[in-house]
């Protein structure tokens, strides 16, 4: 009997299709390092062609110009690298509250989109319509010049209910400066918010154990309150004395004062976003199978009620993917403050080269700047998608 | 498999390899210049003795060779056919853009001048309109040939922005502007308020600079253009607007309502506006300042372009023949032709001309002479000779 040719002949590596793909990726990724490696080059070369080279050590020279608005002390004897902290820490401060915000505003949104009352929900779509339509930078110059430096001038300020001061140098807020018992007060709102929790944790486990859940939420949130209120004048002094804005001379002093170009900047984030948000926020809601909507009002529950315990928790999963590219998008757009004079770190940085003369370093920082928050914010996001997937068995 | 793929990627680090050796490494030859090439040795033979009669002419010492960089922006420029200028687009007077696109204004006129020094054609100029922010990138890389855009003379520029700054076309001072029912009339009068600003500028850091040194606290609101802070001024967003005095003048005039705005009688510096090239190209250094000086000259020797031709038929001093080309060959020097200057007088115009026909009493951006005169009117425009 003849030997069996079970042995299989080596396929030559230029027919081996797992061989070729290997190699197709590695020539790739060689074309692109050498074409990355090539314009490196060419710009040192050209640089120093100019006699410039390429360095940090200018970012501890002092600045010498000063900053608007500021979370830090800084004044302009402080050198280009606290400038570009200051620049930082307002966008970060932007974006934060703008995703918040436009998160909450999206949301609300979305669900009067999806509303049967024909008002409501016509005017909801025409908002996203408008808001989608505009350009973002057309929207912030009109919302900037158009809106908030036509408020009144400060000496004929319009003052609202509450001493609430709008004026076209800034809207004023009052605000609590902390008086001597504040650090009293924050023990009791400390021993509030573990109360809370407490009283939360416990009606939730005499909820299941007797299968009728009590408002949970609503009597951990009264307990907090009960306690903060305590706290709050069982001290013999006020904690938080009041900070009342008013009119000094050419500005406002006092309270919290919120300056055109951040309220411009962040109502205009907030409200271009929102547009989008209110849309993903529908496409989710809509993603979720009617008959999961039908089996909730066969059990009883009631519109909110469904909505809150069966229809978002499954919408979330369609949500949250196109949620974070629009977070990472009003990130990316604060950087059009500059347009409208809020100091953010794009127009920090662009008044550093200006000054310095380093554009390529500067530049470099920035875009790691905004790349690292986009990675940070999505890495969050991705998790908690991760989290709340649906585990097939 | 594993054995195919470990040959490939060896065999393709090996040639990166290789590749990388044998390229050479232009990021690291010397930036200056060329050396000279290899020494030869030659064994004379025989020595042989020649009497030539030389005509009169004295022997040249050789000369060194120019260092790299020397002429490149020239024959780029030429071969090109159109100089690339940097301007200002939102400035009457000095840089602006009318609703049909045509450019005009002092600085503007200043790259026509360049033009008809290169080309003998004023309208051979392709003018990019530039921020604050971005003139000096633009400059550096090559975007723009030559930047005339109201840009202030300052050491940090001159070295760290790697520019050589041409003479001063115009000598300025940083001013102050008010609403006039404000009634605030000297700088004090401004501590605690709010001030416009544009970005960029040496304008912020004077600003900053002034009220340090008289102890005021202020708060700057700053932004990109000067359209925006003229905006948010003319709004009430600020008490004040700074910039040079030249620009509050011309910015006045595009207000709503001029009248209602004074220029505080206060200069907080000193503001030499000028023409900005490159480092590295001592020629286009060259040409770009002596069409300034010619510019003085021209209006120094009384030429204009409406009497260029005549004085040219009836020159006799032998600075304005050489000046005008009639003799010697200073535009060759320069790598132009030898009429240059006369095609900058006849074509674009001698200074107190550009001067009168942007900023001039005629113009609604009329700005006092002041210190732009010539040196014999107790100005500072002053030429060296022109030999």
């Amino acid at each position: 009997m003849e030997k069996s040719q079970l042995t299989r002949r080596a396929i030559p590596f230029w027919r081996d299709e797992r061989f070729l793909r290997f190699a197709a990726q590695v020539i790739f990724l060689v074309l692109v390092l050498a074409g990355a490696a090539f314009l490196f080059g060419n710009m040192v070369t050209g640089l120093q062609k100019q006699g410039m080279a390429l360095g940090y050590s200018f970012l501890g020279q002092l600045s010498g110009f000063d900053i608007g608005e500021k979370l830090i002390e800084y004044s302009r004897s402080d050198t280009y690298a606290r400038a570009f902290l200051v620049g930082l820490l307002n966008t970060l401060l932007v974006s934060v509250l703008g995703i918040i915000l436009s998160t909450a505003l999206g949301v609300v949104v979305g669900v009067a989109r999806l509303s049967t009352n024909y008002l409501v929900n016509h005017m909801a779509r025409v908002y996203i319509e408008f808001l989608r339509n505009i350009p973002l930078l057309v929207l912030l110059i009109f919302w900037y010049t158009g809106v908030f430096l036509k408020f009144p001038r400060v000496k004929q300020a319009i003052v609202l209910p509450g001493q609430v001061l709008l004026t076209n140098r800034g809207v004023g807020i009052p605000w609590g400066t902390p008086g001597e018992h504040f650090t009293g007060f924050l023990w009791f709102l400390a021993a509030g918010i573990g109360l809370g929790l407490l009283v939360g944790i416990v009606l939730t486990w005499w909820g299941r154990r007797t299968g009728r859940m009590p408002l949970v939420i609503i009597w951990s949130l009264l307990t907090f309150l009960v306690v903060a209120l305590c706290g709050w004048f069982i001290q013999p002094s006020p904690p938080l004395n009041a900070d009342l804005p008013y009119v000094k001379g050419f500005n406002l002093e006092g309270g919290l004062i919120l300056s055109p170009e951040f309220m411009a900047i962040l109502s205009g984030l907030v409200i271009y976003t929102s547009a989008f948000n209110g849309e993903v926020v529908r496409a989710g809601i809509q993603s979720v199978s009617k008959g999961q909507v039908e089996a909730a009002r066969a059990l009883g529950l009631r519109g909110l009620q469904s909505l809150r315990l069966v229809i978002f928790p499954q919408a979330l999963r369609v949500i949250i993917p196109p949620l974070t590219s629009q977070y990472l998008n009003l990130a990316k757009n604060s950087s059009l403050a500059i347009a409208i004079g809020y100091p953010d770190v794009f127009y920090v940085t662009n008044t550093i080269v200006n000054q310095s003369g380093r554009a390529v370093e500067m530049f470099a920082v920035v875009m790691s700047v905004y790349l690292l928050f986009s990675l940070i914010t999505s890495l969050f996001m991705n998790w908690y998608n991760q989290r709340i997937r649906l585990v097939e068995r | 498999m594993n054995r195919k793929m470990l040959v490939f990627l060896s065999l393709v680090v090996a040639f990166t390899m290789a590749l990388a050796g044998c390229t050479t490494p232009t990021a690291t030859a010397p930036a200056g210049g060329g050396e000279p090439a290899p020494v030869q040795t030659v064994e004379v033979i025989k020595t042989v003795v020649v009497t030539v009669e030389v005509p009169g002419a004295t022997a040249e010492p050789p000369k060194p060779p120019p260092p790299a960089g020397y002429g490149v922006t020239l024959k780029t420029v030429q071969e090109r056919g159109r100089l690339i200028c940097g301007v200002n687009s939102q400035v009457p007077g000095f840089g602006f853009v009318d609703s049909a696109g045509n450019f005009s204004g002092f600085d503007v006129d200043y790259c026509r001048a360049v033009a008809a020094a290169i080309f003998g054609d004023p309208t051979k100029v392709e003018y990019r309109a530039v921020t604050a922010s971005e003139r000096f990138t633009a400059l550096q890389s090559g975007e723009i040939d030559i930047l005339s855009r109201n840009t202030t003379w300052s050491l940090v520029r001159d070295t760290e922005l790697a520019t050589n700054f041409v003479h001063t076309t115009f000598y300025d001072g940083q001013g102050m502007m008010v609403p006039k029912d404000s009634g605030i009339t000297t700088l004090e009068q401004l501590a605690g308020a709010t001030i416009c600003v544009q970005t960029g500028t040496t304008t912020e850091l004077n600003l900053a600079d002034t009220f340090a040194e008289l102890g005021l606290e202020y708060t700057p609101a700053v932004y990109e253009n000067p359209d925006q802070t003229f905006i948010a001024y003319a709004e009430g967003r600020c008490d004040a607007v700074t910039t040079d005095k030249s620009q509050l003048v011309a910015r006045r005039v595009v207000l709503p309502d001029p009248s209602a705005h004074i220029i505080l009688d206060v200069t907080m510096s000193k503001e030499p506006l000028g023409p900005v090239v490159r480092h590295g190209d001592d020629q286009w250094f060259d040409i770009a300042q002596w069409t300034v000086f010619a510019l003085f000259a021209g209006e120094e020797f009384g030429i204009s372009s409406e009497n260029i031709d005549q004085v040219k038929a009836e020159a006799t001093n032998p600075e304005v023949k050489r000046f005008l080309g009639l003799e010697g060959d200073l535009g060759l020097k320069l790598g132009l032709t030898n009429d240059w200057a006369y095609n900058i007088i006849k074509l674009v115009g001698n200074y107190a001309e550009i001067y009168n026909r942007n900023l001039g009493p005629d113009t609604p951006t009329y700005i006092p002479r002041g210190l732009n005169s010539l040196y014999t009117e107790g100005g500072l425009l002053y030429s060296p000779p022109f030999r």
